[in-house]
């Protein structure tokens, strides 16, 4: 009995030790990001390789089933996208001569090139977060590889987050379908700027909203592009979003929100590519280091 | 009796990071509906009931720092969700007993569904998202009822693990005997 006692207040002892680290670790890891620094690097020698191994594992996996799709179906696709190519190339073409016109125009104007071209590096996704109430998600490039924290982050054509957490060989990105993100965006045809963010009630429907858009004389209709917003201190400016699937003007007249549909899908995403300026650096603030 | 116990912890050990690994890379391809079962809390809870509140506290605290350092906002919060989770389950070792599969079933089912509101009240109404209806049923009993679909599964597993290695503990016990 006597011995009893005292495994159970050996255990009561390791309980309160280990929670107190516990509140501990949140406080100091609350005011300061380096607490993390050397877990981190725990996590890059055992976690991050193993991810990245069944990764490819996976990745192997799927190109075996997808040698197995039938020939029918391959040449009917074929056909699809040989006639998408010739529709393209139409279309690549218009753009081109656009593309002349709007440098001429430029040079004219003389206007900031800034925003035409970042230059991007690829990177696959490992891991997805572990439970289901956010949706951040782990991609195997870090550090050593040039990736910074407060990075934008897309797929294909669209946003899809921001690098919130480095180690050295593997990132950490909040997408912008999560609860806890908000964005400065805008209307491409009109400028007006809204606060975009994520929602986990919306996340089923595929959706995010956006609120506080002036209630002003601009038509915003059903499928106008959000783009990134110049206001934002993380968001790089006009990066596609998505589109406006629902507007409407709020009871108090003088604000309007709605829903929007992302560019991209977020329920697979394999690779991204991480815009490796922020802009901090494009504004030339916020250099600490 | 030094080499048992090391094989313990490194079998211990072993078992969490795979289960973080497939967790992490494995279940979200399994998600019905965006809900993901939670093997950490399977685990965890395992732990807990079979071996006692010491080495659930042990389990728990590493499971949440994994997640912690991955995909927490920060060090030391999902660590004591899963330190508690750990401990409580580990309360319930003298009431369990291996060939009744009914108790674990409803331990890890609770864990998960006390889990699922811990997180609403930290995470979400913290912040005054108040709907709380609209999460309970869409992520926090989908969740309950998907992971223990996934118990009946990985618990054998568990179970098995765990009567190797005591199987080995008594043996070389009773050697030195």
């Amino acid at each position: 009995m006597k011995r009893k006692n005292h495994t159970s207040h050996t255990n009561r002892y390791i309980l309160i030790g280990l929670s107190v680290f516990c509140a501990l670790m949140m406080l100091l890891s609350s005011f300061s990001d380096k607490v993390g620094g050397p877990f981190r690097a725990i996590a890059n020698i055992t976690v991050i390789p193993l991810q990245q191994g069944i990764n490819h594992i996976g990745g192997w996996m799927g190109d075996m089933k997808d040698n197995f799709s039938t020939l029918k179906q391959l040449q009917a696709e074929n056909e699809k996208l040989q006639e998408q190519v010739d529709a393209l190339t139409t279309e690549n073409n218009y753009l081109q001569e656009e593309r002349y016109e709007y440098e001429r125009l430029q040079e004219l104007y003389q206007l900031d090139q800034q925003y035409a071209e970042y230059e991007k590096t690829a990177a696959h996704v490992i891991g997805k977060d572990s439970g289901n109430w956010f949706s951040t998600f782990t991609i195997d490039k870090g550090s050593t590889d040039g990736i910074a924290v407060d990075m934008n982050v897309l797929s294909g054509s669209g946003l899809v987050g921001i690098v919130t957490e480095v180690g050295p060989t593997w990132a950490k990105v909040r997408s912008i379908i999560d609860d806890s993100t908000n964005i400065s965006g805008m209307v491409l045809s009109t400028s007006d700027t809204c606060i975009v963010s994520g929602s986990l009630s919306l996340m089923s429907t595929g959706q995010i909203s956006f609120d506080k858009m002036e209630n002003n004389d601009n038509v915003v209709a059903v499928g106008d592009q959000i783009v990134t917003s110049y206001i934002s201190d993380k968001y790089l400016q006009g990066i596609l979003i998505g589109s406006v699937s629902e507007i409407n003007v709020d009871s108090n007249n003088l604000t309007r929100s709605g829903y929007i549909i992302p560019a991209v899908d977020f329920r697979n995403i394999q690779e991204v590519l991480v815009i490796t300026t922020t802009k901090a650096e494009l504004t030339g603030e916020g250099q600490t280091e | 009796m030094k080499l048992i116990k090391t094989r313990r912890i490194v079998v211990t050990a072993a078992v969490i990071l795979a289960s973080y690994i497939l967790q992490c890379t494995v279940f979200p391809a399994l998600a019905i509906s965006n809900i993901k079962p939670n093997l950490m809390l399977i685990v965890t809870a395992s732990f807990g009931f079979m071996r006692g509140p010491r080495e659930g506290m042990f389990v728990g605290f590493a499971s949440g720092l994994l997640i912690d350092i991955q995909y927490g906002d920060m060090i030391g919060f999902y660590a004591l969700i899963y330190l508690a989770a750990g401990f409580i389950n580990g309360l319930f070792e003298q009431m369990y007993f291996d060939e009744d599969i009914k108790l674990p079933l409803f331990l890890i089912a609770g864990s998960d569904f006390i889990y699922g509101v811990v997180i609403y009240f930290l995470m979400f109404l913290l912040r005054s998202d108040f709907q709380f209806l609209y999460y309970l049923n869409r992520i926090i009993i989908p969740e309950a009822i998907y992971t223990i679909v996934i118990t009946l599964a990985v618990y054998p597993l568990l179970l098995f693990i765990n009567r190797r290695l005591e199987a080995e503990e008594k043996r070389s016990a009773s050697k030195f005997v």
